[in-house]
């Protein structure tokens, strides 16, 4: 089985606090972590134990910046085979419809069976995999959480639906999955599988290498844009508690008793 | 004039409660806009749900075919295709369902995609300004579209107000006879039940909830001894489960169980909306979150800024000592 697998390099919601900067238009990016997106590495572990079963390889992909190479190479030392990176000027600010069509164009240049992605990135849009899957007309099935082999031409998939149920779904090869957490136990990636795959060649294609038209994508394809990053006043959010530990907590048990909390 | 269509997704014969909240969001992007309900199924149970939105909607699309009696997103959509005009303006639930269907439909109709949508700013010309989160809550956005030449788009359920209107006196238009080709490449097969655990999170009345901010599985125990200490009972997040830390059964949100306690002890827990989608009947909610910052505080009615892993203990000690 060739499988492609989507991946995202986005800042790490565990890692960072996030700040507006000066103008309040836009994150304050000088000190943030970036990492994986949480659900990409699910699908990376989920097409390595694929292939590990039937045969085949895994490639994984990004669109992004030369900053994006980090995350190929941590996949590629997860035990994805290939990696390739979708660069170019013109892919800035590109909408998913736009990322999709990038995306769909290197799938057109491969040969593969499974292509998946994650579930949602860091925007939580969760529309990459279906807009690619529509493009190129081939079958979707989001929030995967179980992938069965049947044979050749046919997988079984799992979908996690609403209160954990699991809706199973048949579905014809090629297809496009989205991957949601939990389907498996992402491996852990230590210094020494990075160092491994340092030198490894990510070859890097822009607008003329996969043959797309510059105007369909980035910004100036884009029919959705963000025009800006804010914090809303909300109004009253939590009361505050504050002081020591001591102080607070002697407040918190006050409140959890006057509450039916003790 | 834009047209705006509602998707009303349902089950077992009743509509979703984002049935009610489409309205609220219609307004919101064109007072002056025509809404029209759209319901996909077969038989009775299609023809039960179209005739109570009618009590919602003045106009209430439905397709009838036997391919439909179950929400297979890929033969929704070729149906959708085939009954609604290309430059609508489509609403859909940000749910299960909506994330399957939605992203694919815009694509088919060539239409501007929005997803998660929590409010929307109205209209310039024919652009909309729209209001979504990124990064799990911790910030906002405003994002635009121009919707002349359609829009789907899925709004977060429990977002908009539910309308109480229910005397709209609307009718029902079948439109299954336009529907073409509904063949698929996916099939679905069953519904597999979620496993039952050994306690039921449901029915506690005070529950101490940990996130990723437990950070270790030995930790754990802290939030057990607090529970103790407490007469509550241990919920979590969704990380905690994925970690194969605590079972299926203790997972609180929209892909887990729904709860309705008194008192909810979010220890750890950022307060993205598909945890929160699991919190109901307005419960007393203490947050500690060593992030001052997290979306959580916005929702909580008791705030703590501290070390999960320090404050629980102390908090357990505490309690016993009194
Ligand atoms: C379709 C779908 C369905 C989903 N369903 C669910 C669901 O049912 N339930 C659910 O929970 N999630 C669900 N999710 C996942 C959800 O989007 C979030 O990823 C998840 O809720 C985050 O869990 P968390 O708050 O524990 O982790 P994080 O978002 O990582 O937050 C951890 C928090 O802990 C704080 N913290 C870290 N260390 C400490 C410490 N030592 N002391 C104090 N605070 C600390 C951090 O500041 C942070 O705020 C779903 C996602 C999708 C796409
Ligand atoms: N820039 C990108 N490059 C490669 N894959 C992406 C990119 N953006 C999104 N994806 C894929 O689409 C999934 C869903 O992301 P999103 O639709 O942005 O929520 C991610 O988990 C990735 O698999």
């Amino acid at each position: 089985m060739e499988i492609l697998v989507c991946v995202k390099r986005v800042p790490d919601t565990a890692e960072n606090e996030f700040e507006l900067n000066s103008a309040g238009n836009d994150l304050d990016r000088d000190d943030l972590v970036y990492s994986v997106n949480e659900w990409d590495n699910y699908a990376v572990e989920e097409a390595i134990q694929i292939v590990d079963n039937v045969g085949g390889s895994v490639t994984v992909v990004t669109v992004g910046d030369d900053e994006s190479e980090e995350v190929l190479r941590r996949e590629m030392a997860m035990g994805a085979n290939n990696g390739v990176l979708l660069s170019d000027a013109a892919f800035e600010g590109s909408d998913g419809k736009g990322i999709a069509a990038i995306l769909k164009a290197e799938v057109e240049k491969g040969q593969y069976d499974l292509i998946l992605t994650g579930a949602q990135a860091d925007e939580g849009a969760g529309q990459v995999g279906g807009m690619l899957a529509a493009m190129l007309d081939y079958p979707y099935a989001s929030l995967v959480n179980k992938i069965e082999v049947v044979n050749d031409t046919t997988i079984k998939v799992g979908r996690e639906i609403e209160g954990g149920n699991q809706e199973m779904n048949e579905i014809q090869l090629p297809c496009v999955l989205s991957i949601q957490t939990g389907i498996n136990e992402p491996r852990y990636v230590g210094i020494r599988g990075i160092r491994k795959v340092a030198s490894v060649d990510i070859p890097v294609k822009g607008v003329s290498d996969l043959g797309i038209d510059a105007a369909a994508v980035g910004k100036a394809g884009a029919k959705t844009r963000r025009l800006d990053y804010f914090v809303p006043d909300l109004g009253d959010g939590a009361e505050m508690l504050e002081g020591s530990t001591e102080e607070i907590i002697e407040k918190l048990i006050e409140k959890l008793k006057a509450k039916g909390g003790l | 004039m834009t047209q705006i269509f509602a998707y009303i997704p349902f089950k077992n014969g009743t509509a979703e409660d984002v049935a009610l909240e489409y309205p609220a969001a219609a307004k919101k992007i064109d007072p002056s806009a025509g809404l029209t309900a759209v319901l996909t199924g077969s038989g009775a149970d299609l023809d039960k749900v179209a005739q109570e939105m009618t009590r919602i909607y003045k106009t209430v699309v439905k397709v009838d075919h036997a391919d439909l009696a179950y929400p297979n997103a890929e033969i929704v959509r070729k149906a959708l295709l085939d009954v609604l005009p290309h430059d609508a303006v489509i609403l859909a639930a940000h749910d299960t369902f909506g994330m399957d269907l939605a992203p694919g439909l815009a694509v088919k109709m060539d239409s501007a995609y929005a997803a998660d949508i929590v409010d929307f700013q109205g209209m310039d010309g024919s652009v909309l300004k729209m209001v979504r989160q990124e990064l799990g809550g911790a910030v906002y956005t405003h994002v635009t579209a121009d919707i002349a030449l359609g829009a789907v788009i899925t709004i977060r359920p429990g977002a908009f107000a539910p309308t109480e209107a229910a005397d709209a006196g609307g009718t029902v238009a079948d439109k299954s006879a336009e529907v073409k080709d509904l063949t698929a490449k996916r099939k679905f097969l069953e519904v597999v039940a979620a496993e039952v655990g050994d306690v039921d999170i449901t029915k506690a009345d005070v529950l101490v909830s940990i996130g990723r901010g437990i950070e270790e599985q030995e930790n754990i125990e802290l939030a057990q001894e607090l529970a103790e200490a407490m007469g509550a009972v241990v919920s979590c997040s969704r990380p905690i489960v994925d970690a194969k830390w605590l079972e299926k059964s203790r997972q609180v949100g929209t892909s887990g169980q729904t709860v309705k306690p008194k008192v909810y002890m979010a220890m750890g827990i950022s307060g993205s909306f598909q945890h929160l989608g699991g919190v109901k009947g307005n419960p007393f909610i203490v947050a500690v979150n060593k992030n001052p910052k997290a979306p959580i505080f916005q929702v909580a009615d008791v705030g703590i800024v501290e070390n999960i892993l320090e404050f629980m203990p102390e908090l357990t000690q505490a309690i016993k000592s009194q």
